[in-house]
């Protein structure tokens, strides 16, 4: 570490290696969005960028024409790196001149401008600890944002792109992801076959109505389950309170053998009035566990004026706890409601009957190889913009209610 | 003067408060009871029986009926045929016997000796039938006029037949041999060895990567709020839409990933991601570490944001480097929440069962204890195999949670 205690080290050091996710992040950019091949070099890009490190730092009292005398003669390092190697980024033999113009002003934008309030603070000779390590905050901060965002982002992006394209378009060039906008609404052809021909209409309804029915039905057994957990004295709270969670961390998969079983015997496989029964049952744990910790949050002196004032137990909890928890119980009907949209293992394995899918049952029917992957990737995007839309929508409530207790996914 | 004691016991309003209580509770501990005790001891008791996914449709006797002969007028002479088998080839059944209406207008001229007619009410008993068993019952009838006149159908009524069948799931025969084929040959240890390291590194990998984006959004700027959101969006998405998404990006004849590195001259020739060894194993771990980095993040920045921010300013008197700050400060800070959150990850993704499923459906090298669950039972047929798998990973499961319970009693007192 020692060594990277002087300036002229750990400028050209992050200078280069911003420069290298700068190459890349520009090649990958635009090859998406234009479908045209660039390539990142790293031995190229590492050299210009060591040198624009060297030459953006601060003066730091250094001579100023000796100063612009070394990083001239410096250049020579990028250049025999172009020269000897290739360029930083280049194209195929069919890449546009105008795209490899684009992209390497979108690369001296963004090497030079973040990297100069990288080194803002950092003097040309020795530093202190402090300087250095604040450059390379810096420099990490900034590589962060760029590698969470892409790691989320590109997924995304290829999923609803994807389903506007066709299936030989993809095969021919797969990183081109550019639309033809002047098709029209033909544009989303692969959306209207899959709400006129695979019933995804209907999916969607299920779906919805099912999540909906399994929130109502969860909050109607957990809140006076958490409410008793919460407030009342009883022998085996601590117990009941712990087998809670013990409960909420039995895996799916080891009850779903039973039940399948069971329903297989009693005929409620295939059935809505199944899967909207078995639903509620693995959420009423979380909700309870979520709601209890908000319960005991709320002050109890509220709830005892009110049993002073000669409201029943029930009433209390009807007049006063549940209009106090109303935020409480936003976050854990979106968190259920969450749970029951994205299920997918039970759907699988209870529901045979097309007519009876919900959504991530429908989506799992696509997958099989006769149908385009246009079609999977459509109904993925059907299946997630709903939920998307509600968690914009209410992030406050989910994030609140996602710490609030529940780490299950 | 009588000495005044303090109340041994319960008082009544006490008693009222825990009746109270229960009646509160009963809804939940009913259902949950129904659907999570109930099949987690189905699974014990399963996991002892010898029985396949066929052997859930218990061996039932079957009879079709038809009328041959084919009587034009009144006085003709028909017969009654009643075919009967067993609907399982190895299965016996006891004590079959079925029931049938005559119709309206027959009258039976030679009858079974095995049936008796009472008015029009016919009943056969035809014994004990081994497995794959096939009989037939003949009735030699004349028909009368009233048979044409009301065109009676002697199909019409269906005949109803009963038996005694012995059903796997309900008997007392038990056997091991479940668990010594599960735990049979080197199979048991890869799946262990793969759940193990899916596990441990998936964990890991998610705190990780969650602390980074945590600390990278614990400052107040615009646009926090919406990268927040962003960073989410993993977690919030219907697994089978990203899980998806993901075999389609890396696939290696078309998937983009791949032509992107060919391109870029990273490799030579595309990449199997999802379909070699060990790099599937892999691959399924970043995908639960992209999947779930977002919670860790949620949690670690709600701990983050709770911390005295006096602290670090004394140590920015004192001298201390934004790296000695993270080691010195901020990290015993977030201590405890990480080891919770260790703990309960590990749990869960030791219980993950859809991605993996989705993304390779267990095959090279990704088969983890609950895939496995799923393969024996489903894929094999061997719903036995399947429940001893599952009390496997339930043992597994009471371990990690003793030690989850010792700990979180410290942590929080809980």
């Amino acid at each position: 570490m020692k060594v990277l205690r002087f300036g002229y080290v750990t400028g050209p050091l992050i200078g280069a290696l911003w420069t290298l996710v700068m190459a890349i992040v520009v090649c990958v950019i635009l090859s998406f969005a234009t479908g045209q091949a660039l390539a990142p070099v790293a031995v190229s890009a590492l050299a210009v960028g060591a040198w624009l490190g060297f030459a953006l730092l601060p003066e730091g009292g250094r001579d100023r024409s000796r100063r612009i005398l070394v990083t001239a003669g410096l250049v020579v390092v990028p250049l025999m790196a172009f020269v000897l190697v290739r360029p930083a980024i280049h194209g195929s033999a069919e890449t546009g001149m105008g795209l490899l113009a684009i992209a390497w002003i979108l690369l001296a934008l963004s090497v030079v401008l973040p990297l100069r309030l990288m080194l803002r603070g950092l003097p040309y000779g020795p530093a202190t600890r402090h300087e250095t390590e604040a450059a390379l905050i810096h420099f990490l901060t900034g590589f962060g944002y760029i590698f969470f965002t892409a790691i989320v982002v590109i997924p995304f992006y290829v999923m609803v792109m994807t389903s506007l394209k066709n299936q030989q378009d993809l095969l021919l060039n797969p990183l081109d992801f550019t639309v033809d906008l002047s098709q029209g609404a033909d544009l989303f052809r692969s959306y209207t076959e899959l709400f006129a021909k695979f019933n995804f209409g209907s999916y969607l309804w299920t779906s919805f109505y099912v999540s909906v029915l399994t929130v109502l039905i969860t909050l109607l057994f957990a809140v006076p389950g958490a409410y008793a957990v919460a407030r009342l004295r009883f022998r085996g709270r601590a117990a009941f309170s712990r087998s809670i969670l013990l409960i909420y961390m039995v895996p799916m998969i080891v009850l779903a053998l039973p039940i399948y079983i069971a329903f297989s015997m009693a005929g409620l496989r295939n059935s809505i009035f199944g899967i909207v029964m078995i639903y509620p049952v693995t959420t009423i744990p979380v909700a309870l566990y979520m709601l209890q910790g908000y319960f005991r949050g709320l002050p109890s002196e509220v709830e005892e004026a009110g049993l002073m004032d000669g409201l029943s137990r029930l009433a209390v909890i009807w007049k006063i706890t549940l209009p106090l928890s109303l935020p409480a119980l936003a976050s854990v009907s979106l968190y259920v409601f969450m749970i029951a949209w994205n299920e997918f293992l039970l759907a699988f394995m209870l529901l045979d009957d097309p007519s009876k899918f919900t959504l991530t049952r429908g989506v799992a029917m696509l997958n099989s190889s006769e149908i385009p992957r246009q079609h999977l990737m459509a109904g993925s995007v059907v299946a997630t913009v709903p939920i998307m839309l509600l968690f914009l929508g209410l992030e406050r409530f989910m994030t609140k209610g996602l710490t609030a207790g529940s780490v299950k996914g | 003067m009588s000495d005044t004691v303090p109340p041994k016991g319960p008082g009544p309003l006490m008693r009222r408060e825990a009746r109270l209580a229960w009646g509160l509770l009963l809804p939940t501990i009913v259902s949950v009871s129904l659907v999570v005790i109930l099949p987690l001891l189905a699974v014990f008791w399963i996991s002892f029986k010898p029985i396949g996914l066929a052997d859930l449709r218990p061996p039932t006797p079957v009879v079709r009926e038809d009328l041959r002969g084919r009587p034009a007028e009144a006085g003709d002479e028909a017969t009654l045929r009643y075919r009967l088998r067993n609907s399982s080839q190895d299965q016996a059944i006891g004590n079959v016997r079925f029931t049938d209406t005559m119709p309206a207008g027959m009258t039976v001229v030679a009858l079974d000796p095995r049936c008796t007619l009472d008015g029009t009410a016919l009943t056969c008993n035809l014994g004990d039938w081994q497995g794959g068993a096939r009989d037939e019952v003949e009735i030699a009838v004349t028909v009368g006029q009233e048979f044409f006149d009301t065109q009676a159908d002697p199909e019409a009524s269906a005949p109803e037949i009963t038996g005694r069948a012995e059903n796997v799931l309900t008997n007392v025969q038990f056997t091991g041999e479940n668990f010594a084929r599960i735990f049979d040959g080197g199979e048991f240890w890869t799946v262990l060895g793969a759940t193990l390291f899916y596990t441990v590194f998936g964990t890991v990998g998610a705190l990780i990567l969650g602390l980074f984006a945590a600390l990278l959004l614990n400052k107040s700027f615009k646009g926090q709020g919406f990268l927040r959101g962003l960073y989410l969006f993993p977690y919030v998405a219907p697994v089978i839409a990203v899980a998806f998404t993901w075999v389609l990006l890396l696939d290696p004849f078309s998937g983009s990933f791949n032509a992107l590195l060919v391109q870029m001259g990273v490799v030579d020739s595309p990449i199997n991601f999802f379909g070699q060894r060990p790099l599937a194993l892999v691959m399924v771990t970043v995908f639960e570490i992209w999947r779930y980095f977002p919670l860790s993040f949620l949690f670690i920045l709600a701990r983050m944001q709770s911390i005295d921010s006096d602290m670090y300013e004394a140590a920015e008197m004192d001298g201390a480097s934004p790296f000695q700050q993270f080691w010195a400060l901020s990290v015993p800070q977030l201590l405890g929440i990480l080891s919770v959150l260790f703990l309960l990850r590990f749990i869960w993704t030791f219980n993950k069962f859809d991605d993996i499923f989705l993304l390779t459906g267990g095959n090279a090298g990704t088969r983890t204890l609950t895939v496995n669950v799923y393969e024996q039972a489903f894929a094999v047929s061997n719903i036995g195999a399947g429940a001893a798998v599952a009390v496997v990973i339930f043992g597994c499961l009471l371990l990690f949670s003793y030690f989850f319970f010792r700990f979180m009693s410290q942590e929080e007192g809980l």
